[in-house]
């Protein structure tokens, strides 16, 4: 009875768990100017009023601009290169690829605030302070280690005579290669863009760091400086509604993808 | 990692190249190229943007040098470390920062354990399960920060009035703070953590579990005596990745507490004596002493506790 109970009652105390502080925020962004120092979990008189002030912020909109455009960016080119390193990585033999992965690892583990002083100072001095490449390039480097790391991790399951098989069935190279190992390939180069987009998204360290204006600062900085509809107003309930704005992506790729990202989370982290 | 063992017509076909092509063999050559031309991107990437940044924080660390004053720059050799090691605040936030972290894994070891469990054990509603977990892994942390600081705000926040506490001011003492934060943490990193032990439970050998009960075993004498154990990979895995990653911990702090009421940590002492200090001297020794615990760290887990990183993540 009692590990029925439990059946039960573990999952909805997961869900609960989870969704408690995601509801919080979503009400708290539909509460009007007067109730939001009422102390009530709910809003009584929900309003959109709050949306409505968040676009109309430059500052957060322009943010928005920012993150999307820095984010997707940054995942491209993070996963065109860890594709290449991941191929080689899994397919060719080569002396050096131990210490290819090692460095991968050691960079993984980097406490980031370590580099922002130096990189502050020479972003400034060869002009990125500020811009989206300057933003651009720190996350490269720091989603590169789980990118190749999951790649590699996928390449090495697939079967890679297939290819073979397929030219010998009379399949051009190109045919072979794109008919039969790009879907191969395809789940495992996915689930690497939405970890290294999660990443970069949910960055703070270097985006207030290296930049200081509307032209690359991204949504978690600006948040920090946030200030309401005017500069008397407190900025709760408007910070709460940008923060449900930028959950929504989130929410929406894990609800589409989350085989795929646990897939990648947990990507030969036990075998062996 | 090793080569994988080469059947020995290969072996034979690689001497026979050899032979041919003197030492290495053409075929071999160009695969070792093809090999480094495709890794050099990211390699370069990664080790421009961190090795040549942390040498010149340890260059800057050995200098008396504020942004605003560029003349004023000299050299003061190890003072800035002697500085720093000195100071009651750095030993404070290295306090602070262990707290935080030894707590938060501890719990989320054990959270995330029960959590996996319940994973692992779900029959209906897995897909749900699966996705509410990752989106506390998802959020932006400034964000859930945020609804943290809101909810237990003298002001905005719901905990004092729903659960009866009158006006505790959660963010005006540094043990209640403390607590805001780290519950923030476990809330936003269990996910990571659950989902690591998930796999390390799939591995687990159901035989093994079956002969144990059938001779007699307990419920916690398997738990800790097979399932535990033949976990032991997957575990030293998350504990590490979640050390390290605790012990930098710096968002959720500048969105809580901003480090006011004994809540700095040494992430947070590092940024704001160069960004907004602009003391690029005194806080790149910070940082390279963050680094050096972050390495000290790694160091423990993989040579005191024989975490083999390379097989632990999917290396053959």
């Amino acid at each position: 009875m009692a590990a029925r109970l439990g059946r039960i009652l573990g999952p909805v105390l997961i869900v609960v768990w989870t969704v408690v502080p995601l509801l919080w925020l979503l009400s708290l962004s539909l509460k009007g100017g007067d109730h939001i120092n009422d102390g009530r979990f709910w809003p009584t008189s929900p309003t959109l009023h709050n949306y409505r002030t968040v676009f109309r912020t430059d500052l957060f909109t322009s943010a928005l601009r920012n993150s999307i455009g820095i984010s997707l960016i940054a995942t491209v080119l993070s996963v065109a290169l860890a594709t290449l390193a991941a191929y080689a990585i899994a397919r060719l033999d080569f002396p050096g690829k131990k210490l290819i992965l090692s460095v991968a690892l050691a960079i993984a583990m980097f406490p980031t605030i370590s580099l922002v002083g130096p990189l502050f100072d020479i972003w400034r001095s060869v002009g990125l302070y500020d811009t989206w490449p300057g933003l651009v390039i720190p996350y490269l480097s720091f989603t590169l280690p789980l990118s190749i790391w999951t790649l590699a991790a996928f390449f090495r399951e697939i079967p890679w005579e297939m290819e073979q098989a397929a030219q010998v069935d009379g399949a051009t190279p190109w045919q072979a290669f794109r008919k039969v190992i790009v879907p191969l390939a395809a789940p495992g180069v996915f689930t690497a863009a939405i970890l290294t987009f999660f990443f970069a998204w949910n960055d703070f360290v270097f985006g207030i760091s290296l930049t200081s204006t509307g032209r690359a600062r991204t949504v978690p900085a600006a948040l920090a400086f946030f200030t309401g509809a005017s500069q008397f107003e407190q900025p709760t309930a408007a910070i709460a509604a940008a923060a449900v704005v930028v959950t929504i992506p989130v929410v929406a790729i894990v609800l589409a993808f989350q085989r795929r990202i646990v897939a990648g989370l947990t990507s030969g982290a036990v075998k062996g | 990692m090793t080569a994988e063992p080469q059947p020995a017509f290969i072996r034979r076909h690689i001497r026979a190249d050899e032979r041919r092509n003197g030492a290495g063999g053409e075929r071999v050559r160009a695969e070792r190229r093809l090999g480094w031309m495709l890794c050099a991107p990211a390699l370069t990437v990664m080790v421009g943007v961190t090795a040549y940044p942390l040498l010149r924080a340890v260059w800057l660390s050995l200098y008396s040098y504020r942004l605003t004053d560029p003349a004023g720059k000299h050299f003061v050799g190890l003072r800035n470390y002697a500085v720093v090691l000195t100071d009651h605040l750095w030993w404070s936030d290295v306090l602070t920062t262990v707290v935080i972290t030894a707590v938060t894994v501890a719990v989320e070891l054990v959270v995330g354990f029960a959590f996996a469990t319940v994973m692992h054990r779900i029959v209906f509603g897995r897909r749900l399960i699966r996705t509410s977990i990752l989106v506390p892994y998802g959020i932006i942390t400034v964000v859930a920060a945020f609804g943290w600081r809101y909810a237990f705000a003298l002001d905005t926040g719901f905990v004092d009035h729903v659960f009866g506490l009158g006006h505790f001011a959660w963010f005006g003492h540094r043990s209640s703070a403390l607590a805001v934060i780290i519950l923030a943490e476990i809330w936003k990193t269990t996910p990571f953590i659950s989902l690591l032990l998930l796999a390390g439970l799939a591995q687990v050998p159901a035989e093994l579990l079956e002969a144990a009960e059938v001779d007699g075993a307990t419920k916690a004498q398997r738990l800790f005596r097979v399932t535990l154990p033949s976990m032991k990979a997957a575990i030293m895995v998350a504990l590490l990745f979640r050390t390290l990653d605790a012990y930098r911990i710096f968002d959720t702090v500048f969105v809580t507490t901003n480090g006011a009421n004994g809540t700095e940590t040494v992430s947070f002492l590092a940024y704001r004596q160069t960004i907004t200090r602009t003391a690029l001297g005194l806080g790149s020794a910070v940082s390279v002493l963050l680094f050096a615990s972050v390495v000290l760290i790694a160091a423990v887990f993989v040579k005191g506790f024989g975490v083999d990183l390379a097989r632990a993540r999917g290396e053959r």
